[in-house]
């Protein structure tokens, strides 16, 4: 099992169209992959039309008293499960912090028991540090981090790097990609082509900022799935493809699609 | 109590709902309570190919197992299911469910792991073929998220150049997190006019369809006698179903499909051979058959005989411990070689005018006497039942107990055929008789029966190996190590005989000795039905 988190310290970068886009083509490549709703506000619960609510809510998933499989909810899609928001994960960083011991790496221990029912897991993230955020950090492999390409972005991936660099023990993969990008704003193109320039770990297929990216909400769906051939759905494809063929992925064996038969 | 979501059909008499498309009106009934959309081109929807597949004599549907291959758009997967519960699944490629195969033939792999004991040295045949279409319909809730999805699964069959439409199967598939609203899709199905529990599987539809039903072969004694009947007619009755069992054979024997076509052909040769002997007397004059269905017998000894080397083969091989397995390699060479040559003769035989005008002239024969009614004298079934049995047994008992320790082999010979005989006898007449005294004769029976068979087999096979060798020698096939190694395959039998007959004496003791008299006279003294 392979577990992807989309983060960004900052709100509004694209963190959950990413997240939403990247599982639903996961699953169409037949990954069996799940996607955690980690961020109260349940955006991406709603683009996929589940009710962003979990029995027992967010201490009884951590607290284990409700297993998680239990709280999972299948999509519309072949292969792409969720797991909803609840609106008391906006206390999670109180449920996690309840523990003194390990208490961030409570969710890769949470997700340790679906490692046979998932090849990819998606975690997205609430924005802002946090013991959750930290959590999650831990819990992956990939971080995946969206750019809005500015000076100040930059300077928020250089503090993620150097903060993750300080872990004891595994490290995830740092995968930054451009988000949000507008080609007709010149800091946009040159901050694009001097981080791609400088910087490893950065993906070079953008997602650009397009209409129909904040139309998912009104199609609750991703973009592949609404509109297939359109622009957006094509620069979710060749990042996700740009993803998958990383080499020094940890556990390459584990990844292979099944088969979706389940008699 | 929710019905199995699993198991809905919409019959095939009252499929016509109102006039309209009956899965139209499933619709409108589901549309009531969900958002209703179908998807083409969803998982699991398109055209579907279903095989099912059983050896000629229905070992698998016997152990209750159920052989499914699923046509893919490349390759395939071979489904296995125990009691309607799925067991195992296997994909293989290039595999073409219509040509019958040996179990042992399949690709490796866990659903031939499963059936390789049980189906072997049996083919398996395709015995329905449903082709058509799943429909997916997915229902959604008041979000216009899928809570559920409707399985459509209209297929036919094809009998004798009519298709055939099976009665569609409904299926409702629970969405991963909404256990609830696949329950209330069910309890929507349950209640709609002409949507009925699916009273059966699948195949089972496809059989009927074609007019068949599971278990419609089998080589065992056919029952259809009843103790009141005139005795000439309850044997032609009985003869008339080895009859059917013997040309119900042919086809596979000439298609060599597999060994045991010939094994029951030759079965049910040797049951008619000996009814005709023991209860041909009820009949009009059989001389003329007695001695055809022996010449038949005979026409197909020797190609069973080189059938059941080959088929113990490799257990015979494994047990050399001089020699190596591979020496005999050239002995299996020629008796293929040698099969091939007989298989040509019993084709011959088996295509020939004679043996056409033996079964029909049989079943003309037959079928006069059993539609002749009542003799105006002469037993019934049972009687003859009593008389035919007591007197086979106290033959029996008669033979085994002269037999000593010096007794020449020929004696342990002779009374196998009396034994053999006396089973015959019992299987034609088992459905009169009481059937837990029925069992404890027949048990001891087959016990005795067995060591007599390992005796007179293993000198018959003995001596066998001794001529082909010969053979072999003057077709100048035969390596000295491939000699050497038929050499301590003779030896081994000879131990298998002399370890037979040390066995004897107790088992004929406890056939024939006086429990097992009394157990005889018990068989014959119940009321039979």
């Amino acid at each position: 099992m392979r577990i992807f988190a989309t983060y960004n310290i900052k709100g509004g970068v694209g963190k959950t169209t990413a997240a939403v886009n990247l599982a639903y083509l996961s699953a169409a490549d037949g990954y069996r992959t799940l996607l955690w709703d980690l961020d109260p506000q349940g955006a991406a619960s709603f683009l996929f039309r589940i009710k962003p609510r979990v029995k027992g809510g967010g201490k009884a998933l951590i607290r284990g008293t409700k297993a998680l499989d239990e709280a999972i909810k299948g999509t519309d899609f072949d292969h792409l499960d969720l797991l909803p928001a609840d609106f008391t994960y906006r206390n999670m960083d109180l449920i996690l912090g309840d523990k003194d011991r390990k208490a961030t790496r409570q969710i890769a221990q949470l997700l340790r028991p679906l490692a046979g029912e998932y090849d990819h897991v998606f975690l997205d993230c609430p924005p802002s540090i946090s013991l959750v955020s930290e959590n999650v950090m831990h819990a992956a492999d990939v971080l995946l981090v969206p750019l809005i390409p500015t000076t100040l972005s930059v300077r928020t991936l250089d503090q993620l790097t150097e903060f993750v660099a300080g872990f004891d023990g595994k490290q995830p993969q740092i995968r930054a990609f451009f988000s949000m990008v507008d080609r007709r704003k010149r800091l946009h193109q040159e901050t694009t082509e001097k981080l791609l320039a400088e910087r490893s770990g950065v993906a070079a297929t953008p997602i650009p900022a397009l209409s129909l990216i904040e139309r998912m909400s009104v199609e609750r769906a991703p973009v592949a799935a609404f509109a297939p051939r359109s622009q957006a759905a094509r620069a979710f494809s060749a990042l996700w493809a740009e993803l998958s063929v990383d080499k020094d992925r940890p556990d390459d064996s584990a990844a292979a699609p099944e088969s979706s038969l389940s008699r | 109590m929710t019905p199995d979501l699993r198991g809905f059909q919409i019959d095939a008499d009252t499929g016509d709902i109102g006039g309209h498309d009956p899965v139209s009106a499933v619709l409108d009934a589901l549309g009531q309570v969900f958002g209703v959309v179908t998807e083409p081109g969803a998982p699991g929807s398109g055209a579907r190919q279903h095989t099912w597949l059983d050896t000629f004599d229905w070992r698998l549907n016997r152990a209750g197992l159920i052989l499914e291959y699923e046509h893919k758009n490349r390759g395939g997967l071979l489904l296995l299911s125990k009691d309607n519960t799925p067991w195992a699944e296997q994909p293989v490629t290039s595999f073409r469910p219509t040509r019958p195969r040996l179990a042992a033939d399949l690709p490796a792999g866990p659903v031939r792991d499963q059936i390789l004991k049980l189906a072997s040295p049996r083919a398996l045949l395709p015995m329905a073929t449903a082709s058509g279409s799943v429909s997916v319909t997915r229902l959604l809730n008041a979000d216009g998220k899928t809570v559920a999805r409707l399985l459509v699964d209209r297929s036919t069959v094809t009998r004798a150049d009519q298709v055939v439409p099976l009665p569609p199967r409904l299926t409702i598939a629970e969405v991963r997190g909404y256990p609830g609203q696949a329950r209330r899709a069910a309890r929507l199905l349950a209640g709609i006019p002409g949507v009925a529990p699916a009273r059966q599987t699948g195949f089972l539809d496809a059989l009927h369809a074609l007019g068949r039903h599971p278990n419609d072969y089998s080589n065992g004694v056919p029952t259809e006698i009843t103790a009141r009947m005139p005795a000439s007619v309850a044997v032609a009755t009985l003869l008339l179903g080895l009859l059917d069992t013997l040309e119900q054979n042919v086809d596979g024997t000439l298609r060599d499909i597999d060994t045991e076509f010939l094994h029951d052909l030759r079965v049910s040769v040797r049951r008619t051979r000996s009814a005709i002997k023991l209860l041909g007397d009820v009949l009009p004059d059989t001389g003329q058959y007695a001695a055809e269905f022996k010449w038949l017998g005979d026409m197909t000894t020797p190609i069973r005989d080189l059938d059941v080397h080959l088929l113990g083969f490799d257990a015979m091989a494994a047990q050399l411990v001089a020699a190596a397995p591979a020496d005999l390699e050239p002995f299996r060479a020629f008796l293929a070689r040698r099969r091939v040559r007989e298989f040509r003769r019993l084709a011959a035989v088996l295509r020939s005018a004679r043996f056409r005008a033996l079964t029909d002239h049989w079943r003309k024969t037959l079928t006069e006497v059993r539609d002749a009614g009542r003799p105006r004298k002469g037993p019934t079934a049972d009687e003859l039942a009593v008389s035919r049995t007591g007197r086979m047994f106290r033959r029996v008992a008669a033979q085994g107990g002269a037999i000593t320790a010096a007794s020449a082999p020929e004696s342990l010979h002779d009374l196998r055929k009396r034994c053999k005989e006396l089973r015959y006898v019992l299987e034609f007449f088992a459905p009169l008789h009481d059937p837990v005294a029925y069992r404890k004769v027949v048990g001891d029976l087959k016990q005795l029966q067995d060591c007599l068979g390992e005796f007179q087999d293993s000198e018959v096979q003995r001596h066998e190996i001794g001529a082909l060798a010969d053979a072999m020698l003057a077709e100048r096939a035969a390596p000295a190590a491939t000699l050497l190694a038929m050499g301590e395959i003779a030896a081994n039998l000879a131990l298998s005989q002399a370890e037979a007959r040390a066995d004897f004496a107790e088992r004929f003791a406890r056939f024939g000795g006086p429990a097992g008299q009394q157990r005889v006279r018990t068989l014959l003294s119940r009321p039979v039905q």
